[in-house]
């Protein structure tokens, strides 16, 4: 029913817009000048017409309910029920009146039903009307506005603008409301586990945590070297700067022989191939990683003497390296390109070759897009997930052997949340505390590479 | 400038013929530069003199698509010759561009980037030297020699042009090629850098390609005027300008076309 008045409103404003526009022919016919182009006129009756119709749509589908339950459990007051009765009471009336209530049916909750199904009924109907009836009146209060001096552009740009300031609003709180659930749970996190232990602890082992019968009373102290994270934020460190070690070289390297050396022909075809890479999923690396690389360096190490984790730092910060290049290079390539042309013009006029040219003038010029490049690189090894899990292991070991298995921030997350997890239990806020942690750590890398490319900026342009 | 009563020739170009792609855009140039004199391009645009130009040290080359043909003689050296050495060619023929495009660099690193990929300076002292011989030549000593550590960018426009002047003759050119160097610039700056160009004359011959009729007549001893891709009248700037052969050279000096 909801779908069907739903989809009516739609097709009304639609049909309107045509018999605004209609209309504002008909005048135009009539040898006088619009104040706007006919489709403002459109635009501005299906705005009428839609508009109040939706609202009043929305904010019915949002109290009805509650108005409903409040006419239902009114018949109950002054009888000395709780608060929890009444709701049990309440969803035994709903399902009774869907006919899936299979407990013992009471005289009391068989008149409910019908009442509800009563109300329901007068609901719908008077919703389908009312909307209906704001269609028609505000539809018909537009449609008559409408003549050769009025004012039809000026609205509908309005309403275009407020539409817009909408969705950027709701792009905004959306981000506040997850930063704020972050900041709450991380708080209630700590008020179990100090933040001294978060912070400098060396022990990162929450299986410990998953042992907790949680009937059993909350007890900090069983705790203790349990969420020490300094095992699994050097990980994360140590990965990003072996995937940045990869990712660095190869990647600037690729970019400035696209932008520099590659002819029009090779960039042509090169440039989207280097891009695919950009496309692969990262699961797709992940076992890449762990079912090829991690036993290949294993074999290697072995042959050589060396004592190799099948799944190593190594191979999952390779592997991630090689999900990087693509970034570095796409985005070097594009920033070296837009050096103007008069600077290499400049460079080669004085004698110098292409690569002094590049060393010396472009590279420099181009350098606070490469460093912007290079920071968004890194945060995508630092948030990287799916690698780390599959091919780097879940033990968070505090190491710098690249040939160990170490843990990052986002695998111990993906560890946390697994399975079954209960709100409120220090180890579910956990992953919320590391959350918050990883938002810091990408947080400040912004504001540095912002900083950076600012000052950058100033200095060469 | 003559010896003896005969005029030194520094660059002599003989049947240069430019493509770009398929199109020809030069046909049959045959021109001959003073040694120590200022010598003018003027013709309408796209008539080919700033590609002539760009042939003069080889710019041309980074355009992928353009085909040189015909000797440019230089010092007795064909330089479209596979053995001419490009980065030489570039040290012995500056070029400054109609634009001013100094690198994002401080005054002093502008200055000293052409010294230091020739390896001319053995020392600080000597690059710091070569650095203050240039911006004065460039007449821009006066007012950069407190700020020659900031970037070269900062200046205004006409600075920077000089700045670009100063680079170019940083590494002691014997030709300066100026491609409408005043084109980006106000007329006190435009003064200032046809004042230059009469400095500039005694030390280096100096190939100017411009749009204005009065700046050639101005600062040229000699004049060569293209149209359509041909070279279609070239000798002393007087007589160019007050007795040309050609109807065309009439036409277009005395403002009719072009």
């Amino acid at each position: 029913m909801n779908l069907i008045l739903f989809t009516f409103i739609v097709l009304l404003g639609f049909t309107s817009y045509y018999f605004g526009r209609k209309k504002a022919y008909t005048i135009q016919y009539t040898k006088k000048r619009l104040t706007a182009l006919p489709q403002f006129y459109g635009y501005y009756l299906a705005i009428w017409c839609a508009i109040p119709a939706f609202i009043i749509f929305s904010l019915w589908a949002i109290f009805e309910p509650t108005i409903v339950k409040l006419l239902i459990l009114s018949d109950y007051s002054n009888q000395g029920y709780l608060d929890n009765e009444l709701n049990l009471i309440y969803e035994k009336t709903k399902s009774l009146s869907r006919g899936q209530f299979t407990g013992e049916i009471t005289p009391f909750i068989e008149a409910s039903a019908k009442k509800y199904i009563n109300l329901r009924s007068i609901a719908q109907s008077s919703k389908v009307v009312i909307v209906l009836s704001a269609i028609i009146a505000s539809g018909a209060y537009a449609y008559k506005r409408i003549s050769s001096n009025s004012r039809t552009r000026e609205p509908v740009e309005k309403f275009l603008k407020a539409v817009l300031f909408t969705a950027s609003l709701a792009a905004i709180l959306t981000t506040v409301g997850i930063i704020f659930s972050l900041i709450f749970q991380t708080i209630d996190f700590f008020k179990v586990i100090p933040l001294f232990d978060f912070v400098f602890g060396t022990h990162w082992y929450p299986a410990k945590a998953f042992v907790r019968d949680s009937s059993e009373a909350l007890d900090p102290s069983m705790y203790s070297d349990t969420f020490g994270a300094v095992p699994i934020f050097a990980g994360t460190f140590f990965i990003a700067f072996i995937a940045m070690c990869v990712a660095i070289p190869i990647g600037l390297m690729s970019g400035i022989y696209l932008a520099e050396y590659a002819s029009v022909k090779v960039r042509q075809y090169a440039k989207p191939l280097i891009e695919i890479l950009a496309g692969i999923p990262t699961v797709v690396y992940g076992f890449f990683a762990a079912l090829t690389v991690g036993p290949f360096l294993k074999e290697i190490g072995n042959s050589m003497g060396l004592d190799v984790s099948a799944e190593s730092a190594l191979a999952a910060g390779g592997v991630m390296g090689i999900m990087i290049i693509p970034f570095i290079s796409s985005l070097s390539d594009d920033v070296i390109t837009s050096v103007p042309q008069s600077l290499r013009d400049g460079s080669y006029a004085m004698g110098a070759t292409k690569s002094e040219t590049i060393k010396k003038v472009i590279f420099p010029a181009a350098l606070p897009g490469i460093v912007g490049s290079i920071l968004l690189g890194v945060s995508r090894a630092i948030g990287e997930t799916m690698i780390v899990v599959m091919a780097s292991g879940l033990a968070a070991n505090l190491t710098l052997n690249p040939l160990e298995s170490t843990s990052t921030i986002t695998a111990q997350i993906v560890v946390i949340l697994i399975g079954d997890q209960a709100f409120g239990d220090p180890k579910t806020q956990a992953a919320f505390a590391l959350g918050m942690s990883l938002f810091l750590v990408t947080l400040c890398l912004n504001i540095v590479a912002l900083r950076v490319v600012k000052k950058y900026r100033e200095k060469y342009e | 400038m003559k010896k003896n009563g005969v005029k030194m020739i520094k660059i002599s170009s003989k049947n240069v013929d430019v493509f770009y792609g398929k199109k020809q855009a030069l046909f049959n140039i045959n021109l001959d530069i003073e040694e120590n004199q200022v010598t003018a391009l003027i013709g309408p645009s796209g008539c080919g003199k700033s590609t002539f130009l760009r042939c003069l040290n080889r710019m041309n080359d980074v355009i992928d698509i353009c085909r040189v043909k015909g000797q440019i003689i230089i010092n007795d050296f064909d330089i479209n010759d596979k053995s001419c050495d490009v980065v030489r060619l570039r040290e012995k023929i500056g070029m400054v561009f109609q634009k001013p495009n100094p690198f994002p660099k401080t005054i002093y690193e502008n200055i000293s980037y052409g010294p230091t990929i020739h390896g001319m300076a053995q020392s600080k002292n000597e690059m710091d030297e070569i650095v203050e011989t240039s911006l004065k030549k460039a007449a821009l000593w006066e007012e950069v020699q407190d700020r020659l550590h900031e970037p070269g960018t900062g200046l205004s426009g006409g600075q920077q042009q000089r700045l670009c002047i100063a680079r170019a003759i940083s590494v002691k050119p014997e030709v300066i090629l100026m491609d409408e160097p005043c084109s980006a610039l106000d007329p006190i700056a435009t003064a200032q850098i046809e004042e230059l160009i009469d400095e500039l004359k005694k030390d280096h011959t100096i190939i100017i390609v411009t749009h204005s009729m009065a700046q050639a007549a101005r600062v040229s001893q000699n004049t060569g005027f293209f149209h359509l891709g041909e070279l279609i009248e070239h000798g002393s700037t007087d007589k160019i300008f007050k007795n040309p052969e050609n109807k065309k050279t009439q036409d277009y000096i005395t403002g009719r076309f072009g």
